[in-house]
């Protein structure tokens, strides 16, 4: 099943025309011209499937389910379709060594040009034994998969910034992918999960423009990680009012007010949520009444709190009151010192008279 | 140090070392200058009307006659660099969110485009009061360090604040990170520089009109 990807599709029914509108639709989500649509689409059907080799790290499988859920394309669409998945330990049908051998084999067939996508940090404690796959440690997997790799994407907020495992205090020692792999393209894919479409559409650019797309400086697509959530939040209007809910279930909540007080992280969180939405466009976090949590941020688990207001205190004033002792005892002490000094100045004072001036 | 690791700073291990040397450093200063003490005054009395102290802490608040047509700028400049600051920290909603969250006193906010024109206004009348101060000779002369810094760590709160909200030079993210370290900068300093006045403003008219009030003297 080596051949141009419109063979495979036609084979499958699917016509040019919703093939075209696809790329179109992929095109645009990326905020490419609506000639890149067309272009995608020629580039993609002749494209031969790349080898895409996934490999799980520290991770709790949420990125392949956030995949999985993946309804334009679906995923099955996109393993058969788009790309040649040639090892993925949850969805493979091979176990134990015939799955390694899958492994070895896509890696050494496609060498320097297979598509690497890794999801979860790299624990590097205890010499990564933290976690390991067939007897070796994550991190010598990753680095050896890695040396013949093209690009590789890191999956979800744990390959991408370590995540929840490198949350304080981090006993595992989790880094991101771009801690361990410096000398090759990386395209940061954060979330926890991240969203599906920017999976494919990354892809999608790679097939088209055999490029990664513009990244920030955080290594995220820009196309889908330019704006923070609040910016695009459709409940940004009663931000600016200031009709903020403050509680779940109180009037502000039912009529849809912003949910800044809560403890909502959209204005500091950069993702697509508020525009692509997710299950299939069904609705997101915000939408079904909560807060953003800040997942596709580094260290979004140590950010002072999912439920507290950004401009409120992420730490609880502990010392406030040792402060004040300290200063009331600081400032009997200096009193005192001054009162000495007083008393030595009155002890010392010589009284001067008349006589005193006229001499 | 990415910038939510930055602006998570700032809300938790920098606000508290923040508010712990400003709860310290006032309650520090304000034992210190009450602790002093006076010696008693055996004058005998005189009496003037409107010779008091608290008839000096609101007498203070206004201009001696004839002073405003000389010095307006301080004057008109003074009172709405004072007045905005005020409207724009007690103001805000998320300024009352703070205080709600650590005091659990709560009152409406202002609708925030009020509040940001209020913000403007103040940062202008704080650029004409520095500008006058460079350019009248005598206010140049009596100028300290202490002056010019003083005058940089309160605009400074002021113009991030704004900057944040308007989305202007940096992220949001990055500029909010700045604002309240620039607050926590002026807490530090606040109760060790001439900024202390916000507590001594009126003792010390308290102070003087008490004092003048003996010798029948209505300042």
């Amino acid at each position: 099943m080596q051949g141009p990807l419109i063979d495979t599709l036609a084979r499958q029914g699917i016509t040019r025309r919703t093939f075209l509108k696809y790329c179109a639709t992929l095109a645009s989500m990326m905020a490419l011209p609506p000639a890149a649509g067309r272009a995608m689409a020629e580039a993609m059907a002749a494209a031969r499937r790349p080898s895409v080799i996934w490999l799980p790290f520290q991770e709790c499988t949420g990125c392949t389910e956030s995949i999985t859920r993946s309804h334009s394309p679906t995923l099955e669409g996109m393993i058969f379709d788009m790309i040649s998945l040639d090892y993925q330990e949850t969805l493979m049908a091979a176990a134990g060594h015939q799955a390694e051998e899958a492994r070895h084999a896509a890696m050494k067939e496609n060498a320097g040009k297979y598509l690497l996508v890794v999801d979860g940090s790299i624990p590097l404690g205890r010499d990564g034994a933290y976690s390991c796959i067939g007897g070796r440690s994550n991190v010598d997997i990753l680095k050896e998969a890695a040396e013949g790799a093209a690009a590789i994407v890191a999956m979800g907020s744990c390959a991408s910034y370590g995540g929840i495992p490198k949350a304080n205090p981090n006993p595992t020692g989790a880094v991101s992918v771009s801690d361990i792999v410096t000398n090759k393209p990386i395209v940061n894919i954060p979330g926890c999960p991240p969203i599906p479409v920017v999976m494919t559409g990354v892809l999608a650019h790679y097939l088209t423009f055999g490029s990664l797309p513009e990244l920030d400086e955080k290594g995220r697509p820009k196309a889908f990680f330019g704006e923070t959530i609040h910016d695009r939040c459709y409940r940004r209007p009663f931000y600016d009012q200031g009709k903020f809910a403050k509680t779940f279930d109180d009037e502000g909540a039912r009529m849809g007010w912003c949910l800044f007080e809560l403890g909502c992280k959209g204005p500091v969180t950069y993702n697509a949520c508020a525009t692509v939405k997710w299950n299939g466009g069904t609705s997101w976090p915000v939408e079904s009444g909560h807060g953003c949590l800040g997942c596709s941020e580094p260290d979004f688990w140590d950010a002072g709190g999912f439920y507290k207001a950004l401009s409120v205190p992420a730490d609880p004033l502990r010392i406030g009151a040792a402060a004040a002792i300290a200063g009331a005892g600081a400032g009997v002490a200096v009193s005192f010192a001054n009162r000495a000094k007083k008393n030595v100045a009155r002890q010392t004072h010589e009284t001067l008279t008349v006589e005193d001036l006229e001499k | 140090m990415n910038e939510l690791q930055f602006l998570t700073w700032v809300r938790g291990p920098g606000l508290d070392i923040a508010v712990g040397i400003f709860v310290l450093g006032v309650v520090w200063r304000l034992f210190e200058i009450y602790s002093l003490g006076r010696k008693k005054d055996l004058s005998t009395p005189r009496h003037a009307a409107g010779a008091s102290g608290l008839h000096t802490v609101f007498r203070r608040s206004l201009p001696p006659p004839g002073m405003l047509k000389r010095s307006p700028v301080s004057y008109i400049g003074g009172y709405i660099f004072h007045i905005g600051l005020a409207i724009v920290v007690f103001g805000f909603a998320p300024h009352i969110l703070l205080v709600t969250n650590l005091t659990g006193l709560s009152w409406p906010g202002l609708p925030s485009q009020f509040v940001d024109l209020v913000a403007v206004v103040t940062m202008a009348a704080m650029v004409v009061v520095l500008v006058d101060r460079i350019n009248k000779p005598a206010k140049r002369f009596l100028s300290t360090f202490e002056d010019w810094f003083t005058w940089a760590v309160t605009f400074l709160p002021v113009l991030t604040g704004w900057m944040a909200v308007q989305h202007l030079l940096l992220p949001y993210t990055t500029m909010l990170a700045l604002h309240i370290l620039s607050v926590e900068i002026l807490l530090v300093v606040l109760p060790f520089t001439k900024l202390f006045h916000a507590f001594t403003l009126f003792g010390s008219r308290w102070y003087n009109g008490r004092a003048n009030a003996q010798r029948g003297v209505p300042v």
